[in-house]
């Protein structure tokens, strides 16, 4: 299975788990506390995740912490960049048609 | 006025979502007239160097904007608009597709769901324009799609001034 950032924020509830751990680290239980559906179900989600680069695990005593990589994340926003220039190329076509526009 | 020609562009990947923002130094129902009226959707639309040619237009809600983006060798994409809401000048909203010859949606392709607002801000226009994925890989397919046809097309151009320059 194809295992890279898209597959990991294909799924609402792997974005949800991302968007918990953003900001800050959390337990597996804390985490799993987040979600209706089961632990194993949360756990799976996790480890597709992880699969994919996309959590780093901290030990703090006895307890283990997940917290997103946002590198990984900013691979996806330079991967949008084209898409940005395409709209850059557009708008400056747009220009041109307004000035015409004003001047008749 | 270059300060307003700045493109804001949020990327919310989580949310399936694009926003892009930019001032247009134009009154707002010029700007409208750009996004709404063939003629002028023609002359900006597509991304050079390739054409947007309408077939028709149908601006108000449940209608269509049928166009086909003609490349560079003359291929030809088929895509639809199907407008949702129509509030002149201040905002659209639709789903914007690519289509068969017979302007039937492609279900292989990703559909986009549009919202544009027109704010009048003193002598220019704010617009932004908020599109919205079904999923998350549809960002992916989309742009790879601009991404190749821009180089397709920079490509072409290139066997053009070669074929330019071995006739000299």
């Amino acid at each position: 299975m194809r295992r890279d950032i898209f597959q990991a924020i294909a799924d609402p509830t792997r974005r949800a788990i991302i968007s918990f751990i953003v900001t800050e680290p959390m337990t597996p239980n804390t985490l799993a506390d987040q979600f209706d559906i089961s632990r194993q179900a949360v756990s799976k989600h996790i480890r597709i995740l992880d699969e994919c680069g996309l959590i780093s695990t901290t030990l703090m005593g006895r307890e283990r912490y997940y917290l997103a990589r946002t590198k990984k994340l900013k691979a996806v926003d330079d991967w949008i960049e084209p898409f940005r220039k395409l709209w850059e190329d557009k708008y400056e076509s747009l220009d041109h048609v307004l000035k015409q526009l004003k001047s008749k | 006025m270059e300060t307003t020609k700045n493109l804001e562009f949020i990327k919310d990947v989580v949310n399936k979502k694009i926003i892009v923002i930019r001032h247009f130094d134009a009154p707002v129902d010029h700007v409208w007239r750009a996004w709404t009226e063939s003629e002028l959707l023609d002359q900006w639309w597509a991304p050079k160097p390739w054409k947007a040619e309408t077939k028709s237009i149908d601006l108000r809600a449940g209608g269509s904007w049928l166009y086909a983006m003609v490349g560079p060798d003359n291929e030809k994409h088929s895509c639809r608009v199907d407008y949702k809401s129509v509030d002149a000048p201040k905002s659209f909203s639709g789903d914007d597709y690519f289509c068969d010859e017979n302007f039937k949606k492609n279900a292989e392709m990703p559909t986009m769901h549009w919202r544009v607002d027109f704010q009048s801000v003193e002598e220019t226009t704010k617009v932004t324009v908020t599109i919205t994925f079904d999923k998350v890989e549809d960002i992916e397919t989309i742009t790879k799609m601009g991404f190749q046809e821009g180089f397709t097309a920079a490509l072409g151009n290139l066997d053009e001034l070669l074929l330019e320059e071995a006739n000299k």
